[in-house]
């Protein structure tokens, strides 16, 4: 069954259709354009989001990509609503399309009443003239199209879709660049064909009848520091939308203009730890480049000077390393000097810092690991989401040693997390794993703007001025926490090893200050649970007989499908766990203590969380909801699951499998 | 009042064998501090694992015994956040140039300010006695069961392809030459590197101390061993790059590694290349952050009554729709 993914014909939920009702203002509205990597997908997707940001819709856009640097196939999902979503859905109503590979995938997730835009130059390209194509998609799409008795091209894809009821709209992109490099004399642009991103965005802002103003505002915004291309780009904008605004007739979806909501913002998906860091003080980034990581180092080093209230301008280094384990050990070294100090990978990378982590551990380092997870094992999708390294971070290592493994689930979440990460590392003296994933990393989403003044810095027991006694590191304290020295402070003298040391942190195997060490940092485990506020240990969002528990990126899925059921007056509790070790197993008890149902959603094949809670509650979730087909879950999966499950119709395991 | 070099010293007891090289090794460096005067708190010592991973123990500065091949990048991670630091990495040669190779030629490209000394002693002591990545091709120490497979590594020769701009050698025998070759490499601007020869009476059984005293080579005439160091110094060598030109560095530098190649009867120790006028890796950050070393990450406020002091105003600005 799981062959036939691709191809099969979205069957959308009836209260999805309820809100695309024809002649009336549209509620909920999705848009989709794929081309190859490098033609600037993505740049027409950002302005598509801001057209619809401008006019005060909220925005939830995922970007999909292969492992490739131009050529193979990507594509952006902008959904855009005049309520609050934090998901995408199964489908779309609108795809732009100037490469073939974009049709063969994407045409029968257009939904009934859809729109179809694309370059009629690739009619008669069949599914074999499509060299990027996988082995396995071809035969499926060729068998796909015979057993639906359609020809093996373009042509007969969208006769499909067209029975389905989408209306489609050709035209040819070159021609159209053609005509535009007459009109306004200016021959470069006859071969541009990187333009066709701007192209086609522009004519489904035309056809959709989005006032052009924005569409202008858009692109001067997004090409604020390129004038001439700007312009370029405003001239064959404008053309395209007048073009389809005259030439494909008019459409059922109408949109309003909204106000915008104040303090809103329009953010990528890493901006959160990325902005997070900054305001937490983190003065130190060491990183080895790999996906989808590197962006959050990447921010950091473009804004690197800080500015400082009433005092002179700091910085952040950020520094690339030759490795992962590098990159966490010169993080460590810089802790040890008293800076807040972090390192951000993705399970690749995590694996080769273990060794380390386990040195941070036994040496009570405060250091900050951002986990951008993607899907393995191994190398696995390497562009592609999962959340399949929670066991690894929670259990990896050598020997026993306490830490902290914390989630976050959204963006914003991500941003106050991340001020919160860094208190805990510091207070608690213990290494802490922030685990994020590529879902978050890629998407581009509407927000509030962040507020700094929730956060606030506690830097625990680290000291500022030189001790008066002999100073002890490791020195056994009724709360099991040592004042923190750090190297430079006079009279702050300290040892550290990797092996098992006594309190001045020189070598030692005795048995007894063995136990005493142990001990002490283990107890730390039981210190967290007792010191975090609950509502930062677990979020219950909802109650309900039946009750979701999951943590991280699942968060925005499953908030939307709790949503869409409730308007059918099914009311579904949902538990969000953020902090996963040490694992808060009274406080889950009780947050389930009105659930009869626990249905454990993560996107990965075993139920790592599951498993946690099983092991915790002597209790297996009741169900489970998996998906690890590397892409990220949409809501109305999920509502239709939940649904089934409600209705007692589904398996223990149900697996999820939506998307290219 | 001054330092003395006891007061660099602790009371850990030291373990290591006796006759052991290692000892020279951390009295030297003792000895550097002292007459250089550097207050212990500004001071840390970074080390690697093995035998030579306990010196940090055994110094009265802040001492961090890290990981197998990984003192490299601790070291510099601390250097980079509080460029004030004098910083001194040590480990063995396994250490450095087998399970640490990657990090010390990525070390020298860096060139960050501090000073790397390597206990070369071509064994791996602590776990008794197999090859180290310095041993020569098909020489068989007295515990390994065949002889060694493997070429050896020359550590000056790759510390200067690498980019260290301070490559010497010294004899841990030699406690005063070797004491003012580390005192050289903590004064040079950029990261120094110090491959001290240093016998394991335990374990090497062919480059032990009468082998360096040339006890094997008697002088016919004057019937007194014949040793095999030597020090560039007392020679016409000059290790220095002088002037920014592509001529002058190549002939430093191939100078450097040709003379680092000569063994066996005639063994230099000495500075073989020494090149300030490559930026070290503080000098290249303030080319990005003016005030790096005024304000370095390490001294910078992130806080004033526990609420944050850096401004993101203007961030946020930007993605406001």
């Amino acid at each position: 069954m799981f062959a036939l993914i691709v191809v099969n014909v979205i069957n959308v939920n009836a209260r999805y259709l309820m809100l695309q009702q024809v002649n009336e203002v549209v509620s909920d509205f999705t848009w989709m354009i794929g081309g190859p990597q490098g033609s600037g997908v993505e740049t027409a997707a950002n302005i598509f989001s801001q057209v619809f940001s401008k006019m005060g819709y909220q925005i939830f856009g995922k970007r999909e990509y292969y492992s490739n640097i131009k050529g193979e196939h990507s594509y952006f999902a902008v959904r855009v609503s005049d309520k609050q979503i934090r998901s995408s859905i199964k489908g779309t109503n609108m795809l732009i399309a100037f490469d073939a590979e974009t049709i063969f995938r994407h045409a029968n997730d257009v939904l009934e009443n859809g729109i179809i835009i694309y370059d009629s130059t690739l009619e008669n390209i069949k599914v074999s003239d499509v060299i990027t194509f996988d082995n396995d998609f071809k035969e499926r799409m060729e068998g796909f199209l015979k057993s639906n008795n359609k020809e093996n091209t373009i042509k007969g894809i969208l006769e499909l879709a067209s029975e389905r009821g989408a209306s489609i709209h050709s035209v040819s992109f070159r021609s159209l660049l053609f005509e535009l490099s007459e009109k306004i004399e200016n021959p470069r642009i006859k071969t541009m064909i990187r333009m066709f991103n701007v192209l086609g965005v522009s004519l489904s802002l035309g056809l959709l009848m989005i006032p052009t103003e924005k569409l202008t505002e858009s692109i001067n915004s997004i090409f604020s520091k390129k004038k001439a291309i700007a312009d370029m780009n405003v001239s064959a904008a404008n053309f395209a939308y007048n073009y389809a605004a005259a030439k494909f007739g008019s459409t059922d979806f109408k949109f309003n203009i909204n106000e915008i909501k104040e303090n809103t913002l329009l953010v990528q998906g890493y901006y959160g730890t990325s902005i997070g860091k900054i305001i937490a003080g983190c003065r130190f980034q060491s990183y080895y480049p790999i996906t989808p990581a590197t962006d959050e180092s990447n921010f950091l080093e473009t804004n690197e000077i800080l500015e400082i209230n009433e005092d002179r301008p700091g910085s952040t280094l950020v520094i690339q390393t030759e490795d992962e384990i590098s990159a966490i050990g010169m993080a460590i070294g810089s802790s040890l000097t008293g800076v807040r100090s972090a390192t951000c990978t993705s399970g690749p990378g995590f694996v080769l810092m273990i060794e380390c982590l386990s040195w941070a551990g036994i040496n009570e380092v405060p250091v900050v690991i951002t986990f951008y997870q993607r899907s393995g094992p191994s190398t696995g999708l390497p562009t592609r989401h999962g959340q399949d390294d929670l066991l690894c971070a929670i259990n990896s290592g050598v020997g026993e040693f306490p830490r902290i493994v914390y989630a976050s689930g959204n963006v914003s979440d991500s941003f106050y997390d991340t001020a919160n990460v860094f208190n805990y590392a510091d207070v608690f003296q213990v290494p802490v794993i922030h685990m994020m994933d590529k879902f978050i990393a890629s998407s581009v989403t509407t927000c509030q703007r962040f507020d700094e003044t929730k956060v606030n810095i506690d830097r625990g027991k680290l000291l500022d001025e030189p001790p008066s006694n002999a100073y002890k590191r490791f020195e056994h304290t009724a709360d099991g926490l040592s004042p923190r020295s750090k190297i430079g402070l006079e009279n702050g003298i300290f040892w550290n090893t990797g092996d098992e040391s006594d309190v001045e942190g020189h070598i030692s195997e005795d048995p007894v200050n063995r136990v005493e060490m142990m001990d002490k940092r283990q107890s730390r485990l039981d210190y967290i649970l007792e010191k975090i506020p609950e509502s930062e240990q677990i979020v219950k969002h909802s109650d309900g007989e039946f009750c979701v528990v999951s943590w991280g990126s699942t968060q925005g899925p499953i908030l939307d499908a709790i949503d869409m059921l409730k308007n059918e007056g099914i009311n579904i509790g949902f538990v969000e766990i953020k902090l996963l070790h040490p694992f808060p197993k009274e406080l889950l008890k009780k947050s389930f203590s009105n659930s009869k149902t626990i249905i454990d959603v993560e996107a990965n094949y075993t139920g790592q969380l599951g498993s946690i809670i099983k092991q915790n509650l002597e209790k297996d979730p009741d169900y489970y909801i998996l998906k690890y087909t590397g892409r990220p879950m949409t809501c109305t999966e999920l509502y239709d699951t939940l649904k089934k499950i409600v209705n007692n119709n589904a398996e223990k395991r149900e697996v999820l499998t939506y998307g290219a | 009042m001054a330092l003395k070099v006891g007061d660099y010293k602790t009371d850990v007891h030291n373990d290591w064998c006796p006759g052991c090289g290692d000892f020279g090794i951390v009295n030297s460096i003792q000895m550097a501090l002292a007459e250089m005067e550097i207050p212990r708190h500004e001071t840390a010592i970074f080390s690697g694992i093995g035998c030579s991973g306990k010196t940090s123990h055994f110094i009265n500065v802040f001492g961090v015994h890290t990981l197998h091949g990984r003192v490299l990048p601790f070291a510099q991670g601390a250097k980079i956040s509080n460029p004030n630091l004098k910083i001194i990495a040590v480990g063995g040669d396994g250490d450095g140039l087998g399970i640490g190779a990657g990090h010390f030629v990525a070390a020298g490209r860096r060139n960050v300010d501090m000073t790397y000394i390597i206990f070369d002693n071509a064994v791996y002591g602590l776990t008794k006695g197999q090859a180290s990545p310095t041993l020569k091709l098909g020489e068989k120490t007295k515990s390994l069961p065949t002889p060694n497979t493997n070429y050896n590594v020359n550590p000056i020769g790759l510390a200067i392809a690498s980019g260290f701009t301070f490559a010497a050698r010294a004899y841990s025998y030699d406690i005063r030459h070797l004491k003012d070759i580390i005192i050289a490499a903590i004064n040079h601007k950029g990261l120094a590197f110090v491959d001290v020869l240093q016998p394991c009476p335990t374990y090497n059984d062919i480059n032990t101390r009468d082998w360096f005293n040339g006890v094997d080579r008697v002088d016919e005439t004057t019937n007194k061993p014949m040793p095999r160091i030597y020090k560039l110094e007392d020679t016409d060598y000059d290790p220095v790059v002088h002037y920014s030109d592509e001529t002058e560095l190549n002939q430093k530098k191939t100078q450097a590694i040709v003379k680092s190649l000569e063994w066996d009867t005639k063994i230099p120790t000495g500075i073989f290349y020494k090149n300030e006028l490559i930026t070290p890796y503080t000098r290249r950050l303030i080319d990005k952050i003016p005030n790096y070393i005024e304000n370095p990450s390490a001294l910078q406020n992130i806080s004033k009554n526990n609420a944050p002091v850096t401004k993101i105003n203007h961030i946020l600005d930007s993605y406001k729709v």
